[in-house]
């Protein structure tokens, strides 16, 4: 059983990685590979039944077939790539191409506020948009961070957290890297929502994606060794912390502490469904889902 | 008469570290042991040339004293601390203890133009757990989150958990520890970090 599911994971990783590539360079549009992406996650937690005895992590034989090769992956490519562009773009550069995409995004950041009952943070975010975008040249420069409006990092994935909806199985998806079930949700709907794919000319499109995808590499260059030496096994290193980081940024960085005795059996990680926030966010919840906090219970029925 | 007092007074300045220790609000602590390793990492050339080794020490003595590793531990490995003996406890704590300060040390080879803020910070005097929130400030990208959680104990506030952009380097371990403990018992777990350990020496070694 188990070497049939390698196979079939490791197939169905050489399908997705394909359409991985749409996010780096492809000519397809866009919008059409989220949805095979999409689609493919309902492949994906089908498997779901075969493997795993961790609760979080049902897809965990599939997961693991995937991280390593992404690792494979970002060894011959992606992490050369970013250590290249890093040594071949001076200081200032980079800063200004980190700042624009940073501005391309802060709108949508600021309609997630919105969606999650923040006007206050969205007022800044949209503040940061008419600033950054005049007064900041077309937003290489952050001057709204200098005069005091503070970037938020706010994405669908987070809206719907927010809102009661629970995790889902944990997916470690072909170059994209990990995501929840929720997430993987949250994450084509910020695709859609992302104004560089509403690009017609398809080369600048493709170069501002390729960009992108480098820039974000290469901030996290410093923190390959530290995750390398610290981790006794990488892939549950990176889950854990993709959780909690995950689980922080629902809270605004401010999430209630799990119990100092540690009694609970997965740790602070495995409370889901989260607490409503707040009225609005309980009416949602309701409606949404009957406060089952899962958003895809297929994942639990396999 | 005044000698004596000049002497003392010196004594006492030389000892700035333990006087902290032991009075200080836990906001103050971090803020001084921070202040005071960073000030010490951007003037060592050993330090900023990549020297792990170097900057080990300099952990060792300015921050170990600052933090309880049993607390650590306990917290790290959950709900089988309890099915430990006291040796295999130690030992854990001794083992995990090495692994962390060899991260965080590497951590401090790379720094370069970052920048630390601490944010307001409330406590009550009867509060006995508290949370130090600080963000560290950098070129590109946003700024990291850093958070320091601490308990008030007879030798004064110790700190027991660090927090990066809400990721627990505490807590982060309970799932690897657990399977670790699953496959070959608490002896299994540390004989997988001493194994760790040693690896992370020798290619340390092998690097200088």
């Amino acid at each position: 059983m188990k070497a049939i599911l390698r196979i079939v994971a490791l197939r169905h990783a050489a399908n997705k990685h394909q359409q991985g590539q749409i996010m780096i360079g492809s000519t397809t549009h866009p919008k059409s590979g989220t949805c095979r992406i999409l689609a493919a996650a309902g492949l994906a937690l089908v498997l779901a039944g075969c493997a795993g005895s961790n609760p979080k992590d049902p897809l965990e034989g599939y997961n693991r077939a995937i991280f390593s090769f992404n690792e494979g992956v970002d060894k011959v490519a992606l992490k050369p790539l970013a250590q290249g562009y890093e040594a071949a773009v001076p200081l200032p550069g980079r800063v200004g191409i980190a700042n624009f995409f940073g501005n391309v995004g802060d709108l949508w950041i600021g309609v997630n506020n919105l969606l999650q009952g923040k006007p206050t943070n969205a007022a800044v975010d949209l503040g940061r948009v008419l600033i950054n975008s005049t007064a900041g040249i077309g937003g290489l420069f952050d001057i709204a961070s200098e005069v005091g409006l503070e970037k938020h990092e706010e994405d669908f994935g987070q809206t719907m957290g927010r809102w009661g909806v629970g995790n889902g199985a944990y997916i470690v998806w072909p170059i994209i890297g990990p995501r929840t079930a929720r997430d993987t949700l949250g994450f084509g709907v910020d695709m859609f929502a992302d104004p560089v794919g509403y690009l017609d000319r398809v080369r600048l499109r493709n170069s501002l994606y390729g960009t992108r995808f480098v820039d974000t590499r290469a901030s996290l260059l410093p923190t390959d060794k530290a995750i390398d030496e610290a981790s006794l096994d990488k892939y549950a290193y990176v889950r854990d912390a993709y959780l909690q980081r995950r689980r922080s940024l629902i809270y605004d960085g401010r999430p209630p502490r799990g119990d100092d005795d540690a009694a609970i059996p997965g740790g602070v990680l495995s409370r889901a469904p989260m607490e409503p926030i707040d009225a609005v966010s309980h009416l949602v919840l309701t409606r949404v889902n009957g406060g089952s906090g899962s958003l895809l219970p297929m994942a639990e029925r396999q | 008469m005044n000698r004596l007092f000049t002497s003392l007074l010196f004594a006492v300045s030389l000892l700035p570290g333990l006087a902290v220790a032991q009075n200080a609000a836990p906001d103050a602590l971090v803020k001084t042991v921070t202040d005071e390793v960073l000030q010490i990492v951007r003037t060592d050339k050993a330090i900023q040339s990549g020297s792990t080794s170097r900057a080990i020490d300099l952990v060792e003595q300015k921050v170990l004293p600052h933090f309880d590793f049993m607390h650590m531990t306990r917290l790290a490995v959950g709900k089988d601390w309890r099915s430990a003996s006291p040796d295999q406890q130690k030992a854990l704590a001794g083992e995990f203890k090495t692994l962390l300060v060899r991260t965080y040390s590497n951590a401090l080879t790379s720094y370069k133009d970052q920048a630390v803020d601490f944010k307001p910070f409330k406590m009550q005097s009867s509060d006995t757990d508290v949370l130090v929130r600080s963000e560290i400030r950098q070129p590109t990208g946003r700024p990291v989150q850093l958070d320091y959680n601490l308990a008030k104990e007879a030798g004064g506030w110790k700190v027991y958990d660090v927090i990066v952009a809400g990721v627990s380097l505490v807590t982060n371990y309970r799932e690897q520890f657990a399977q670790e403990v699953r496959a070959g018992g608490i002896d299994g777990l540390v004989k997988s970090l001493k194994k760790r350990n040693a690896e992370l020496s020798a290619s340390n070694s092998a690097a200088k």
